[in-house]
C-alpha cells in the first residue's frame, strides 16, 4: 500500500459533459397517463362487456331466456324502487356481516393458538386440512338438522366458509415472520399476546388480508347459495331468494338484476373496501406492490 | 494453548483498569436441532469494560452469533455465566440493544421515526414528550433529518442500518450489540458507516460489542479483538489494536498476524500477543 502511494500515478482524464439544455424529466402525453389509470381501463372492459351483452341479446331476441342489458338495468331500477331488491340485499349483507365477524374472531383465536404452541399449530393444520376442502354448502343439510330453519343455520355455514381459509392464511403469515423480527420483538420485551399484536399481526398482514379476501368471497357465494335453498322453505329473504322467486315467476330480467347485484357487491367490496385497505397498509409499507 | 490464552486475557485486563461491564465467564452454548445437539461455543471467557469497543472476530461456525444471542438473552448457556454490570443475564432487555445485519430488522409498517420510537414506547418508561425528543435527537445524530416520515422500503441499505443504529441508541443501552451490521452493504457505504459508528461511539462513549468476519473492520472498530476459532467456538486470542490503529504499517502487521492465526491451526506462542 505504501509503495503504491510513492509510485507515479497513471494520467487521469477529467471530462465535463454539459447537460444544461437536457430535460431530465418530462411528462407523458395525456392519453398515456389516462391509460395508466387501472380504474379507467377496467371500466372500459365493463362498458365493452355491456355492449356485447346488448348486441347478443338483441340478436337472440328472446326476453325469456336472455334479456337485454337495458331490460336488466330497468328491472334493477324497478327492483330498487319497489323496495324488494334493496331490502333483500340488506338482509343478505346483514347476515353476511354477522357470519363474517364470527368467522374472523374464531380464526383469530385459532391462529393465535397455532402461533403460541406447537400443539396448537398441529390442531389448526389438521383441522384446516380436513375442513378447508369441504364446501360450506354441503354442511347446510346438517345445519338444518341441528339448528332448524333460520339464521343460526346460515351463520353456521357462513362461519365454516370464512374460518378455515382465514385461519390458514393467518397462521402461515405468522409462521413466515422472519427470525430477525422475532428477535427484535424479544429484544424490546414483547412476548405472548403483545408480540402477536405488535409484531406478528402487522408483519403477517399481507397474508391476513389475502385470507380476509378469500374468506369474504367464500362467504358471499355460500350465502347466496344457502338462500337459494333456504328461502324456498322459510321465506327468510335475501338476494338468493330474490333470484329464486323471480325465476319461478319467469321474470328473467329480474333474475339477471339479482345476479348483477351479487356481482356488483362483490366488485364493490373488492375494489373499494379491500383495495383501500391495501393502499393504506401493505402497499404503503412496501410489503406488496 | 489454554494457558497462553489465559495469559493474554489477564495481561489485557491489566492494561485496562476499568472494571468489566460485560463478563462472559466460561460459557458453553449448545442448541438442539431436530436431529442433534450442537455445541456452538466451548468455555468461552472474555470481558468488556465500560466505554470499550470489543470485537468478536472469527470465521463462520465459531459461534460468534450464538454468543451475541446469549448476551442478548435469547440463549441460555449450558455452562458458565454471562453478567452485565454484575447481574446475570437471564432474558432479553433494552439494556442490550441489538443491531442485526438483516435490513428486515426494521418494522416495515412504521416510519423511520416510528421505528426509533417503538422500543421507547414499549418500555413504558418514558413520557411521550421525552420519546419524541429522543427520537428526533437520534434521527439527527445518524444524519437522517428529513427522512423521519419515510417508510423503510423507501430507504437505501445504508440508511436502513442508520435507522437501526439510531433505534438502538435512543434508549441509551448499557451495551450496544452489533451482529455484522455492515456486511450486507456495498464497500463504499460500509466504509462511511464504519466512520460514522466510530464518531457516534466517541461522542457518547458507547460500550460496543461488535461481531464481524472482516479482519480490517475488526482492527478499525475495536479497541480489542477476541479471536474465535471454529467447531466449536473457542477463544483463540485476545489482542489490543492501539498500535495498529496508529499507523498503517502496524495495522498491516496485526492483520497478517490475525490471518496467520486464523488459517493455521498451530498456535504460535512466540507471536507476541
Amino acid at each position: 500500500m505504501q509503495q503504491a502511494v510513492n509510485a507515479p500515478l497513471d494520467p487521469t482524464t477529467l471530462l465535463d459533459v454539459p447537460a444544461d439544455d437536457l430535460v431530465v424529466e418530462r411528462p407523458l402525453p395525456a392519453w398515456k397517463r389516462l391509460w395508466n389509470i387501472a380504474a379507467l381501463r377496467r371500466g372500459l372492459v365493463l362498458v365493452l362487456l355491456a355492449g356485447l351483452w346488448q348486441a347478443t341479446a338483441l340478436y337472440a331476441d328472446n326476453a325469456l331466456m336472455f334479456p337485454t342489458f337495458t331490460d336488466t338495468a330497468a328491472a334493477f331500477v324497478t327492483g330498487l324502487r319497489s323496495g324488494g331488491l334493496l331490502s333483500m340485499t340488506l338482509t343478505s349483507l346483514q347476515t353476511l356481516l354477522i357470519g363474517y365477524a364470527i368467522g374472523v374472531a374464531l380464526a383469530a383465536v385459532l391462529a393465535g393458538l397455532a402461533a403460541s404452541s406447537r400443539f396448537g399449530d398441529d390442531v389448526l393444520t389438521t383441522l384446516t386440512a380436513m375442513f378447508n376442502p369441504l364446501p360450506a354448502i354441503a354442511l347446510l343439510p346438517l345445519a338444518l338438522l341441528w339448528f332448524g330453519l333460520g339464521l343460526p343455520s346460515i351463520l353456521f355455514v357462513l362461519v365454516h366458509s370464512v374460518l378455515w381459509p382465514l385461519a390458514l392464511n393467518t397462521a402461515s403469515g405468522f409462521a413466515a415472520v422472519s427470525e430477525t423480527l422475532r428477535m427484535v420483538g424479544g429484544n424490546y420485551g414483547l412476548t405472548g399476546w403483545r408480540y402477536i399484536v405488535k409484531i406478528a399481526i402487522p408483519a403477517a398482514f399481507p397474508a391476513i388480508l389475502t385470507g380476509l379476501k378469500i374468506g369474504w368471497a367464500f362467504a358471499w357465494r355460500t350465502l347466496i347459495a344457502a338462500e337459494l335453498v333456504f328461502g324456498v322453505a322459510s321465506r327468510s329473504g335475501g338476494l338468493g331468494w330474490f333470484i329464486f322467486e323471480n325465476k319461478n315467476e319467469l321474470e328473467t330480467a329480474s333474475v339477471f338484476a339479482g345476479l348483477a347485484t351479487v356481482v356488483l357487491i362483490g366488485l364493490f367490496v373488492d375494489i373499494i373496501i379491500f383495495r383501500t385497505i391495501e393502499r393504506h397498509t401493505v402497499r404503503k409499507w412496501g410489503m406488496q406492490r | 494453548m489454554q494457558s497462553a490464552v489465559k495469559e493474554a486475557v489477564s495481561a489485557d485486563d491489566q492494561a485496562l483498569p476499568a472494571p468489566a461491564l460485560l463478563e462472559v465467564d466460561g460459557v458453553t452454548l449448545r442448541y438442539v436441532t431436530p436431529t442433534s445437539v450442537v455445541t456452538a461455543t466451548w468455555r468461552v471467557s472474555f470481558s468488556c469494560a465500560a466505554g470499550e469497543r470489543l470485537v468478536l472476530l472469527g470465521p463462520s461456525g465459531c459461534g460468534k452469533s450464538s454468543l451475541l444471542k446469549a448476551i442478548g438473552g435469547f440463549l441460555q448457556p449450558t455452562e458458565g455465566e454471562l453478567r452485565l454490570d454484575g447481574r446475570e443475564i437471564r432474558r432479553p432487555g433494552l439494556d442490550r440493544m441489538i443491531v442485526f445485519q438483516e435490513f428486515d430488522q426494521l418494522l416495515p409498517w412504521k416510519t423511520v421515526a416510528g421505528n426509533i420510537a417503538f422500543p421507547l414506547e414499549e418500555a413504558r418508561h418514558w413520557r411521550k414528550a421525552e420519546i419524541a425528543a429522543r427520537t428526533s435527537q437520534a434521527i439527527a445524530k445518524v444524519g437522517l433529518a428529513g427522512f423521519a416520515d419515510a417508510y423503510p422500503h423507501q430507504l437505501s441499505g445504508g440508511m436502513k442500518q442508520r435507522v437501526a443504529i439510531a433505534r438502538a441508541l435512543a434508549s441509551e443501552p448499557t451495551i450496544l450489540l452489533m451482529d455484522e451490521p455492515f456486511a450486507a452493504l456495498d464497500a463504499l457505504t460500509r466504509r462511511k458507516m464504519q466512520e460514522e459508528l466510530l464518531r457516534l461511539c466517541e461522542e457518547a462513549r458507547i460500550t460496543l460489542l461488535f461481531i464481524t468476519h472482516s479482519i480490517e473492520e475488526a482492527i478499525l472498530i475495536g479497541h480489542r479483538i477476541v479471536l474465535l476459532s471454529p467447531h466449536p467456538g473457542r477463544v483463540k486470542a485476545v489482542m489490543g489494536t492501539q498500535a495498529a490503529r496508529a499507523t498503517p504499517e502496524a495495522a498491516r502487521l496485526l492483520q497478517d498476524q490475525i490471518t496467520h492465526l486464523l488459517f493455521t491451526e498451530k498456535f504460535d506462542q512466540g507471536a507476541g500477543i
